[in-house]
């Protein structure tokens, strides 16, 4: 079944459609991550062209993110409190992002800056995880011996305004988490996602927050971005396809209900290294674009 | 000869768009649809293109030829070619093209290169390269003609370029008709259709008529308003969303108390 979407101008199975929103929210829903890292390619290559593959993308995340959230929610793994003060750092990164962006924009290639960005990044997050998680699970296999380590207490610890972070059973200086927030605003600002495959390893291991509320939190959290992306995507460049939106997103919502049962029945440690592999996926993908040879050297591009 | 007379009769009273020039040959077209409709359901179309030879004398040698073109909308585009440098490949050469078909389809009665000449086609601007305009580079590119030809190669490849030698019926030198087939995505606006008659390489006669192509109903309104009323476009998507989310959420809980 075909169906036209008005602003993308293209027509597109309507099955296929519901499939890749259902896919990209069971993974939000999962690792608490928007997926726009992983939907916004999968759109490029049905055909929808890029503006409104990465504006309608994020009007998408809004809905499979809110539909995560209330799942979350209601376990109580949100930290409201944290996710207010990430979020804080991540519009004023956001505001510097944007014009970082356009500085990059007149200096030209800023296309191969963000795929090398998404490669870098992906690269070493991924690696970092995986790596972590794998001793992770070597632990847990053999029996424990000696006593657990002690928590470690770094020169963060002595960091002043301090704050209780019920939720996550943190007391620690609001700093780390507003500059957290903040540079991973300046990251989703360039590379036009919503952060969240940064911004969940660094609630891990920068703030040491429990996984499985750094995933009902780490959705919270991109709801928010992601409303201001599509909003101001939608006034400035009227890219967002409502139609196409809808499709995604009733495969989405439905896809992360069953992403945040799926999680909550695995260990946080078989969560982490799952999302690193996928993370890798991602980035081997991008690497092998940059480095094989394309298949047309040849490319098209509008000038509207 | 009474046959004739008579279709062409038929054909005057039918279709009033008659170009009155004093030729000896004149084209009278009709199309299936003047208007292409995109609604929620339309994935392509086909327009039938038919039309006959007006003429008061029996036909004359050599033997006609008809070409029918269909154009989109113009619109200014950029060709890139990527190159390797330090182990990468990046976009290094750009051509700007101020003016390229969004659609082009050329139908002939034969090959293109045996019934058309040079000169005319440069003329006329028929062949797929000739409609292609406005072509500025740097001056460091010193191949226009390979983006160019790119251009063509990736368009024909998606179906919004197409070449269709011998797909136009002649019947009696006098009835012509051919089918153009529209891709799904098609650019809005008027196409232009063109029917040119030839004998010996040479242009003898032309006729021009436009098809609309435009969005209806739903498809119509959506894009009206994410044009006239962004803000409220905005704010209604991210409405929908995260209804949606909130709705998905509690249906879920429903199913799992019952």
């Amino acid at each position: 079944m075909q169906v036209y979407l008005p602003i993308a101008e293209i027509s597109v199975n309507v099955f296929l459609l519901l499939g890749l929103g259902g896919i990209v929210g069971v993974l939000s829903g999962m690792f608490g991550v928007g997926g726009g890292f992983l939907i916004t390619p999968l759109l490029f290559f049905v055909g929808i062209p890029p503006a409104v593959a990465v504006a309608t993308s994020a009007n998408q995340i809004v809905a499979s993110s809110v539909s995560g959230l209330f799942a979350h929610l209601k376990r109580k793994t949100v930290d409201m409190r944290m996710g207010g003060i990430l979020q804080l750092g991540g519009l004023c990164g956001a505001a510097v992002g944007v014009a970082l962006f356009n500085w990059l924009r007149q200096l030209g290639q800023v296309d191969l800056l963000v795929n090398l960005c998404y490669v870098v990044f992906l690269g070493a997050i991924g690696m970092l995880m995986f790596v972590e998680s794998l001793n992770a699970i070597r632990r847990a296999g053999k029996p424990q011996t000696g006593k657990p380590r002690r928590k470690q207490r770094g020169w963060v610890q002595t960091w002043p305004l301090k704050m209780r972070f019920r939720t996550s059973g943190l007391y620690i200086s609001v700093i780390p988490p507003i500059l957290v927030g903040f540079s991973v605003g300046i990251l989703s600002a360039v590379m036009g996602v919503g952060g969240g495959f940064i911004m969940v390893p660094a609630m891990i291991y920068i703030l040491h927050m429990p996984t499985k509320v750094v995933i009902g939190t780490s959705l919270f959290q991109i709801i928010f971005v992601a409303a201001f992306t599509t909003f101001l995507h939608a006034v400035t460049f009227h890219t967002v396809d409502i139609a196409l939106a809808l499709f995604l997103l009733i495969g989405g919502v439905i896809g992360a209900q069953f992403g945040t049962r799926i999680g909550a029945r695995m260990k946080a440690e078989q969560l982490r290294i799952l999302l690193a592999l996928l993370v890798l996926a991602v980035c081997g993908k991008l690497a092998f674009d940059l480095i094989a040879r394309p298949n047309d050297l040849y490319s098209i591009s509008d000038l509207n | 000869m009474r046959a004739l007379t008579l279709l062409a009769a038929l054909v005057i009273t039918l279709l009033p768009a008659t170009r009155s020039i004093a030729q000896e040959e004149e084209v009278v077209l009709g199309l299936s649809q003047n208007r292409v409709a995109i609604n929620a359901n339309f994935d392509g179309s086909e327009i039938l293109i038919f039309g006959a030879v007006k003429r008061d004398s029996v036909p004359i040698h050599p033997q006609l030829d008809v070409i029918v073109t269909v154009a989109g909308p113009n619109e200014p585009l950029n060709v890139m070619r990527k190159e390797r440098r330090a182990g990468i490949w990046v976009n290094t050469a750009q051509v700007t093209i101020r003016q390229a078909p969004s659609f082009y389809a050329v139908s002939t009665t034969g090959p293109l290169s045996h019934i058309l000449t040079q000169t005319e086609d440069l003329r006329h601007r028929i062949s797929i390269p000739r409609a292609i305009r406005s072509i500025t580079s740097s001056d460091e590119v010193l191949d226009e003609d390979n983006f160019v030809n790119a251009l063509i190669r990736l368009r024909e490849k998606q179906g919004t370029y197409l070449l269709q030698e011998k797909a136009v019926r002649l019947d009696e030198q006098t009835l012509f008709n051919t089918r153009v087939a529209l891709p799904s995505n098609l650019t809005e606006g008027v196409y232009r259709v063109d029917v040119y008659l030839l004998r010996g390489g040479n242009v003898i006669t032309s006729y021009e008529t436009s098809l609309r192509v435009g969005k209806v109903g739903l498809e119509q309104w959506l894009y009206d308003l994410s044009h006239e009323q962004a803000i409220a476009y905005a704010l209604l998507a991210i409405f929908i969303a995260v209804i949606s989310g909130w709705a998905a959420s509690e249906l879920f809980r429903m199913i799992r108390n019952q």
